[in-house]
């Protein structure tokens, strides 16, 4: 089976306080941490994973700049056969439709039995693979949380509401949206990122891709983000401040008048 | 005129509180904009909701066939193309189903997307202002909308005020006849019920309910004993159990349990809000953390900026002190 899975580089919400810049219109991006969105690494074990029963091939896929590569390597580390960078300064402030046009335009000059995009990334919308599949024309599922393999057909599980999980046939080629605890990705170490660290990736660009510039990047988006700004969210907790043992001592006072203990 | 569509999602013949809360949504947009709602399914809880929305809608649009029973999203997206006009604004939940309909939705209207809305700031000329959070809820964002071909957005359940009472003497029209061709090439097996565990957290008046900031399978245990001294069970949030720390039973949120404590004791938890939205009865939430900024804090009623790691262990000998 030829898989094809969508990745990308964000920054990482375990390894960074998010602050506005001066201006409060972004993030200081300055000294942000980046990593391969959550989700993915479950969509590139999956792959893998199957691909090791069935045979063929992994290819992971982003739209990103020069600094993306480093999440394709990553993800070959992990198994993945081939890695794709769709990469043009025209890709700039595409929304969810622009880059599921960018890849479309990629995924239509090979031959996928397979597409699988993680459920969400750090823009939370979960937009891309759905997209991507109407495009196609294929059938789509999200977050899909179980795949078995069949002859031109897979069953898939989707996460529901209350835990409670969604059985469906679906006919192949198709996309799907994983959700994370679908495996255990695997662990990736140095040894494993020096070892296709020189593997070549190929750079395509909105002309090789023969994409129009103005259906892509900002001047294609339907949606853009104006800024960033803090909600007013009410007073928020009242912080207990002080020594720890202050700090446990007013704790304890609280939870007795509530209940707690 | 601005069109806007609310898409109803229903099961066993009871509308979902986001049925409620769409008119509040619609009239953030456009005041002046018409709104219909959408319902897909078959036979009596389809009539049944119907009816009831016509007290919330002026209009009321019905499609019944067998092919909706369950709404699997790659019929219903079918369906409602045969049945929106061109430009129209559709507003579905961000839920499970809205994330499998909308997107897709959205290319086949040629539409604008926005998605899990909390709040709109109006529309001027044919750009709809909006906020949004991104980044599992630490940022927050403006968002404008082209909405000139129409849009698709989905609104995150509980974002927006409930209508209360009847507001509307609307009627239904059956449109069961316009739904055209639903074969397609997914199709909709069964629902597996979630494995009921050996701890019920449901039940509890308290929990002690652990997220990332464990940090470590074998730190469970410091958790364990602070919900020993407080008489008490753990749960916990969604890396806790895709990482297969605990099971499935034990998670608080929108795909796990739905709990109501009197007093919870958020451990490590960022407070996403897919994982407060399994958090009812508005509970004492007690929130400790090491990041000052985790979102946690907008909702606890008490914050701590700790390390749950040191922290833990300290109020379980104060307890037992006690």
């Amino acid at each position: 089976m030829e898989i094809l899975v969508c990745v990308k580089r964000v920054p990482d919400t375990a390894e960074n306080e998010f602050e506005l810049n001066s201006a409060g219109n972004d993030l200081d991006r300055g000294d942000l941490v980046y990593s391969v969105n959550e989700w993915d690494n479950y969509a590139v074990e999956e792959a893998i994973q199957i691909v090791d029963k069935t045979g063929g091939n992994v290819t992971v896929i982003t739209v990103g700049d020069g600094e993306s590569e480093e999440v394709l390597r990553r993800e070959m580390a992990m198994g993945a056969n081939n890695g794709i960078l769709l990469s043009d300064d025209a890709f700039g402030g595409s929304d969810g439709k622009g880059i599921a046009t960018i890849l479309k335009a990629e995924i239509e000059k090979g031959k996928y039995d397979l597409i699988l995009t993680g459920a969400q990334a750090d823009e939370g919308a979960g937009q891309v693979g759905g997209m991507l599949a109407a495009m196609l024309d294929m059938p789509y599922a999200s977050l899909v949380n179980k795949i078995e393999v069949g002859e031109g057909t897979i069953k898939v599980g989707r996460e529901i509401e209350g835990g409670n999980q969604e059985m469906n046939e679906i006919t192949l080629p198709c996309v799907l949206s994983i959700q994370t605890g679908i495996n255990e990705p695997r662990y990736v170490g140095i040894r494993g990122i020096r070892k296709v660290a020189s593997v070549e990736i190929p750079v395509k660009s909105a002309s090789d891709l023969g994409l129009a510039a103005d259906s892509v990047g900002k001047t294609g988006a339907k949606t853009r983000r104006i800024d960033y700004f803090t909600p007013d969210m009410g007073v928020g907790a009242e912080m207990l401040e002080g020594s720890t043992d202050e700090i446990i001592a007013k704790l304890i006072e609280k939870l007795k008048a509530k209940g707690g203990l | 005129m601005t069109q806007i569509f609310a898409y109803i999602p229903f099961s066993n013949g009871v509308a979902e509180d986001v049925a409620m809360e769409f008119p509040a949504a619609a009239a953030k947009i456009d005041k002046t904009a018409s709104l219909t709602a959408v319902l897909t399914g078959s036979g009596p809880d389809l009539d049944k909701v119907a009816n009831e929305m016509t007290g919330l809608y002026a209009e009321v649009i019905k499609i019944d066939n067998t092919a909706l029973v369950y709404p699997n999203a790659e019929v219903v997206r079918k369906a409602l193309l045969n049945i929106i006009p061109a430009g129209a604004i559709v507003l579905a939940a961000h839920n499970t189903f809205g994330m499998d309909l909308a997107p897709g939705l959205s290319i086949k209207m040629n539409a604008a997307y926005a998605a899990d809305i909390v709040n709109f700031d109006g529309v001027e000329g044919t750009t709809l202002k909006a906020s949004r959070q991104e980044l599992g809820g630490a940022v927050s964002t403006h968002v404008a909308v082209d909405v000139s071909s129409g849009a698709v957005i989905t609104i995150r359940p509980g974002s927006f005020t409930a209508v209360e009472g009847k507001t509307a003497s609307g009627s239904v029209v059956d449109k069961s006849g316009n739904a055209g061709d639903l074969s397609a090439k997914r199709k909709f097996l069964e629902i597996v019920q979630a494995e009921v565990g050996d701890v019920d957290i449901t039940k509890a008046d308290v929990l002690v309910s652990i997220g990332r900031g464990i940090e470590e399978q074998e730190n469970i245990e410091i958790a364990e004993e602070l919900a020993k001294a407080m008489k008490t069970v753990v749960s916990c949030s969604r890396p806790i159990v895709d990482a297969k720390w605990l099971e499935k039973g034990r998670q608080v949120g929108t795909s796990g349990k739905t709990v109501k404590p009197k007093v919870y004791m958020a451990m490590g938890i960022s407070g996403s809000f897919q994982h407060l939205g399994g958090l009812k009865g508005n509970p004492f939430i007690v929130a400790v953390n090491k990041n000052p900024k985790a979102p946690i804090f907008q909702v606890a009623d008490i914050g701590i900026v700790a390390n749950i790691i040191e922290f833990m262990p300290e109020l379980t000998s104060a307890i037992n002190d006690l």
